[in-house]
């Protein structure tokens, strides 16, 4: 922890945003260009994005350089709209047109899936969110040299999304039957659930007894 | 090292040496033993695949994932304010704690902020159902170690809380009274003076049970030394919350974070412990339940006048942004990552649950343990299956 003690003032006492702002410089230092974006939210948290080729050495130098001794979680994200929307279409009709274009969040992004991590400092008390875009060959280096406790959760995202972790000792499915086709955390599975029988909040616009029949609430089960 | 635990271990490596010399003298073949996922020390379906050399464990495997029921999936079909009844769910125990991190991360997007009377409450609620969860698992330690007196009297202690948490919300276990903006209603009449005799009586419990658990020379002896977790592993699997603090590490984020609720008008001591073992954990457990009801006492003494619910429109849009909302809950850090895209539901939501985190330690955990204390560390470790798999 040498490289924390060499300012003046004693980092704890920092406020969150300056520790924010050298966790960047840092990560920047470390990273060079692949550190594509950063983003810091006053008082509230801070997110990087990294080049995929360089989310493992982002991993270590989160861990050995900025600090974060803590890991938080793994995961993804598929930007992707659903085609089913919120699964409220009525069935019988022809599924609805919507707007498919993918536009990533914070730090922005080029491809449809992007992994996210955090690690978080016990000490400092502060956290980084750092994301980074998947190429079209869905894998990614994994973390478990950096923070071990990301094998569960590469498993998961594994299984959930389709990303191989180039590494992983041990990639089987964990929530799934070992058979199962697809995965369900993209958005382009859909929830059968929502597809074989329609969301109540649609079913129940028939009146009431003794209640004219056009009188239901615009706003459906949504109040 | 204390005295005990030099003795320990010099008795530890003299029976392994002594069942080395057995099994080379047996010939003994390695067994796999399937622990669930039907067994009353998984407190669920969690299976644990153990491979044995004699009685000792050389390798296992957690196998959950017998319940899971895809609560992110779910949510991208909900809208924002229905999200909370499924997120109830998760641990069943703490319900209501595993709400106030989804709604204070809608409320971070659509930055509005619960007054303070409603961030009040919301914290002694919170503190309610850390107390029903942790005084359940003080009585389960019990169970798993052959003694049935204490599950009995948890379950009875529990019941007060429940009737708090029930009175106040309505709902014994799934309360769903958490708001985006504040609460769903105030508290009712007489509850506090309520809540402040429970406060003394769950204090009785904790020292009942620490009398009776923690005293007792064989629940000791099964718990020192068994089940060690280092500051450094604890920290590299991301365990969190008790079995965090009992490795040693003082990271609470109760007090380590700006968060709008009321821990932050209250004095409270984080309480840590330097084994990490069993015992550790377990007594970490035990202060945390006493000092959540001095919280909630202290919590009534100063609860503020006012509303309890924000001004927010009557369809709930959330804007257009992503926050990462985590709070201290019974089993350790739960947070949500939300996205939004500005629509009625979220877009994706990441639920970061403490016992997913606090299990993928135990194939490293139970390396080299023997069967009976495999059931004694999984019960120290503490998870709620629906908390593993979401």
């Amino acid at each position: 922890m040498s490289q924390l003690s060499s300012t003046d003032t004693p980092l704890a006492a920092l406020p969150g945003d300056a520790l924010r702002e050298r966790a960047v410089d840092q990560l920047r230092a470390e990273l060079g260009d692949a550190l594509i974006d950063t983003l810091v939210k006053p008082g509230d948290d801070v997110w990087v994005r990294v080049r995929a080729d360089a989310w493992r050495e982002a991993g270590t130098a989160l861990r050995d350089v900025v600090g974060l001794d803590y890991f938080c979680f793994l995961s993804a994200i598929d930007w992707m709209p659903s085609p089913f929307g919120r699964g409220e279409d009525d069935p019988t009709q022809p599924q609805a047109e919507r707007d498919m274009t993918i536009r990533q969040g914070y730090t922005g992004g080029e491809t449809r899936f992007q992994l996210f991590a955090r690690a978080c400092s016990t000490t400092l008390h502060f956290g980084v969110t750092i994301k980074a875009d998947i190429g079209d060959d869905m894998t990614m280096p994994t973390w478990i040299p950096c923070y071990t406790g990301a094998n569960w959760h590469e498993r998961e995202a594994h299984e959930m999304f389709g990303i191989n972790f180039a590494g992983h000792p041990d990639l089987r499915n964990m929530y799934l039957p070992s058979g199962f086709e697809g995965h369900p955390m993209r958005k382009d599975f859909p929830l059968l659930a929502r597809m074989v029988k329609p969301w109540p909040g649609i079913v129940d616009v028939e009146p009431l007894p003794g209640e004219p029949a056009d009188s239901s609430d615009a706003d459906g089960g949504e109040s | 090292m204390t005295m005990l635990g030099d003795r320990q271990r010099l008795a530890y490596i003299a029976s392994q040496a002594a069942d080395a010399r057995l099994n080379v003298e047996l010939e003994t073949e390695g067994m796999t033993l399937n622990i669930g996922p039907q067994h009353p020390a998984t407190h669920g379906t969690l299976r644990i695949i153990c491979r044995l050399d004699g009685e000792q464990v050389v390798w296992a495997e957690p196998s959950a994932g017998y319940m899971h029921r895809g609560y992110e999936k779910l949510t991208e079909v909900r809208t924002f304010p229905q999200v909370t009844s499924l997120v109830n769910r998760i641990d069943w125990l703490g319900s209501f704690a595993n709400e106030v991190p989804f709604i204070l991360a809608a409320e971070k997007l659509m930055d509005i902020e619960a007054p303070p009377r409603a961030q009040h409450i919301r914290t002694i609620l919170f503190e309610l159902s850390r107390i029903a969860n942790v005084s359940l698992f003080l009585g389960d330690l019990g169970v798993q170690l052959g003694a049935i007196t204490p599950v009995f009297m948890a379950f009875r202690d529990r019941e007060y809380v429940l009737n708090l948490i029930e009175s106040a919300t309505g709902g014994r276990f799934h309360p769903n009274f958490d708001r985006i903006g504040g609460l769903k209603d105030d508290l009712p009449k007489g509850w506090i003076e309520e809540t402040r005799s429970v406060m003394r009586k769950l204090r009785t419990f904790c020292d009942e049970i620490d009398d009776l658990l923690f005293g007792n020379e064989i629940f000791q002896s099964r718990t020192r030394g068994i089940g060690v977790i280092p500051k450094d592993v604890a920290l590299q699997y991301g365990l969190s919350g008790p079995n965090l603090r009992a490795s040693g590490v003082d990271y609470d984020l109760r007090r380590d974070q700006k968060i709008a609720m009321a821990w932050d008008k209250v004095d409270f001591k984080v309480w840590t412990h330097p084994d990490g073992d069993s015992f550790a954990r377990c007594w970490v457990r035990l202060q945390e339940t006493r000092e959540a009801t001095l919280i909630v006492e202290k919590l009534l003494d100063t609860l503020p006048a006012g509303p309890v619910m924000a001004k927010v429109p009557r369809i709930i849009k959330v804007p257009e942004g992503e926050a990462w909302v985590s709070t201290e809950n019974p089993l350790g850090e739960m947070g949500y990552y939300v996205v939004s895209k500005g629509d009625l539901g979220p877009f994706r939501v990441k639920i970061r649950s403490a016992s997913f985190n606090n299990i993928s330690i135990v194939p490293w955990l139970l390396r080299g343990v023997y069967v009976p204390d495999v059931i004694t560390i999984l019960a120290s470790l503490y998870f709620i299956l629906g908390d593993i798999d979401r």
